[in-house]
């Protein structure tokens, strides 16, 4: 049998990045693969282990390939709710989501669109709360995809548009229904945040971007560290009982069950907001506006509907359908699953895919073909399990 | 009964001209929780180097190959319903399809444990 991505990969690329919490990882007996770029850790204990765990009490996870930033307007005298709609304009026109109305300290998911509509990231952009910070946006981006995204800000926003990355810090996510309980004993101020909430909080002297938000289905927080905090950070949350680290295994299965999307697999340029089910991130004013890439295409399929849609999907026995299996209906090629595992919490497999939209409702009956072999699944709304938000 | 290991990880244990094949305990450990476990139909013949089987962990499906050729004779059905018997008795409980040697001289480029052992200390 092949082990690779499974055993701890063979050559490791001098061209790898390391994450500020590389020494850490290895302290912690991780195993360690190439992802986006880096060197990160898969598994700590064992995927199935720190899933539940983290649906139980909380996980640590190292998210710091993926791309946070932060860009501000630099030549315009403007300020507080002024300087917040001109840097709102300059982002709006490349996603579909009102960020004008973010009130201060509140976040929203978005989508970066090419001229078809096609979604190039998701992204979660967020409005500082500070007063001295309107005109700024601390923005996430996916960390395979980062370098095309800031590529595409510095053509699209205006040149007194600044972008400063910040992915030589550390992004750290604690998850889990006891995050609140545990990130408490060390930033007391986070307790008042709410779901996709954010505030800059002190810690050790130094500033730390603590927002409400994940990947994972349950209450938590990703942190913006700076880098020679990063360790001493995960190490004091580490030192609670109630938490262990997570590798990018149990993630991806967390965020499954979750039915969010990863980028790459279940969103990428072939599939609009509208097909991924992520309308909901295009807001009225921005509709009636139609003012964003690709809007033609986008109105015309929330108006009518589009030929293909993102559902998930249950399998009746107990073969997991991965990435790519086809989704067949009286021996039609009718979709394709774009992630698909098998489910600790549930035990049971789970996935999620593309289907014509007539065969798109849940409860329908269709089939996957999994290695030359039909086997039976159904149509299932997502997600998997209820949100555990701190709303 | 001797049994042999592939570099793929394999084991198989061969009593005269049929053989118990599975997967190796450091193949187990590797892999994590097994989710899910596809043996082949009795009766499928299989080439050395074959996909034969598939075993499954919350991450990822792996092929496993065939140690040997020769004829499928018995297939662990158990593993459907049982899947982690493959983590807690991998070289036992754990085994995946018995097989009718075809050509038994290829046993002979197969390691023995102590030879397998080096080569996963190597890995």
């Amino acid at each position: 049998m092949h082990l690779w991505g499974v055993a701890m990969e063979q050559t490791i690329g001098e061209e790898l990045r390391k994450t500020p919490l590389h020494a850490l990882h290895l302290d912690l007996g991780a195993r360690l693969v190439s992802f986006a770029g880096y060197h990160m850790p898969v598994q700590f204990a064992g995927v199935k282990e720190e899933h539940l765990w983290t649906r139980a009490h909380a996980g640590l996870f190292d998210v710091s390939h993926m791309g946070p930033c932060f860009i501000s307007l630099t030549g315009r005298k403007l300020s507080g709710q002024e300087a917040h709609l001109a840097i709102s304009a300059e982002v709006e026109r490349l996603v579909p989501s009102s960020i004008s109305s973010l009130a201060p300290g509140r976040a929203r998911l978005t989508v970066l669109l090419d001229e078809g509509g096609g979604i190039l990231d998701d992204l979660i952009i967020t409005r500082p709360a500070e007063p001295e910070l309107q005109g700024t946006l601390y923005i996430v981006v996916n960390g395979a995809v980062k370098h095309q995204d800031w590529a595409l800000f510095a053509q699209g926003l205006s040149s007194d548009v600044s972008i400063q990355r910040a992915d030589d810090r550390a992004l750290i996510a604690l998850q889990g229904p006891q995050a609140a309980a545990v990130l408490e004993g060390i930033l007391p101020d986070c307790a008042a945040l709410r779901f996709m909430q954010c505030q800059r909080l002190a810690w050790q002297g130094q500033v730390v971007w603590c927002s409400r938000c994940g990947y994972t289905g349950e209450d938590g927080f990703e942190l913006l560290v700076p880098q020679d905090l990063a360790i001493p950070f995960a190490e004091a949350l580490l030192a609670d009982d109630r938490v262990r680290p997570v590798g990018l295994g149990a993630r991806d299965s967390l965020r499954l069950e979750a039915g969010l999307c990863l980028y790459g697999q279940d969103l990428d340029t072939s599939r609009t907001p509208v097909e991924a089910d992520l309308s909901w991130v295009i807001q009225r004013a921005r509709r009636d506006r139609g003012d964003f890439p690709g809007a033609d295409r986008i109105l015309q399929q929330i108006a009518t509907e589009p030929e293909l849609k993102r559902v998930g999907i249950q399998p009746l026995d107990r073969a997991p359908a991965r990435q790519g299996t086809e989704i067949q209906l009286s021996g039609r090629r009718i979709g394709m699953v774009t992630s698909g595992g098998f489910s600790p919490s549930l035990e049971r497999p789970i996935a999620m895919g593309y289907i014509e939209s007539d065969f798109a409702e849940p409860g329908t009956e269709i089939s996957l073909l999994v290695r030359g072999r039909l086997r039976e699944a159904r149509v299932c709304a997502l997600p998997f399990l209820q949100p555990n938000y701190h709303r | 009964m001797t049994t042999y290991y592939t570099e793929d990880h394999e084991w198989i244990s061969v009593e005269g001209e049929l053989a118990t094949v599975g997967i190796s305990t450091y193949a187990a450990e590797q892999l994590g929780d097994v989710v899910f476990v596809e043996v082949p139909e009795v009766g499928t013949s299989f080439g050395k180097g074959d996909d034969m089987a598939v075993v499954e962990s919350v991450k990822a499906a792996s092929d496993v190959y065939a140690p040997v050729t020769g004829d499928i004779v018995e297939s662990n059905s158990a593993l459907e319903d049982t899947p982690e018997s493959v983590n807690e008795d991998p070289e036992g409980e754990g085994w995946f399809v018995k097989i009718a040697l075809k050509d038994p001289a290829e046993l002979s480029k197969l390691m023995d444990a102590a030879a397998y052992k080096a080569f996963c200390a190597n890995q």
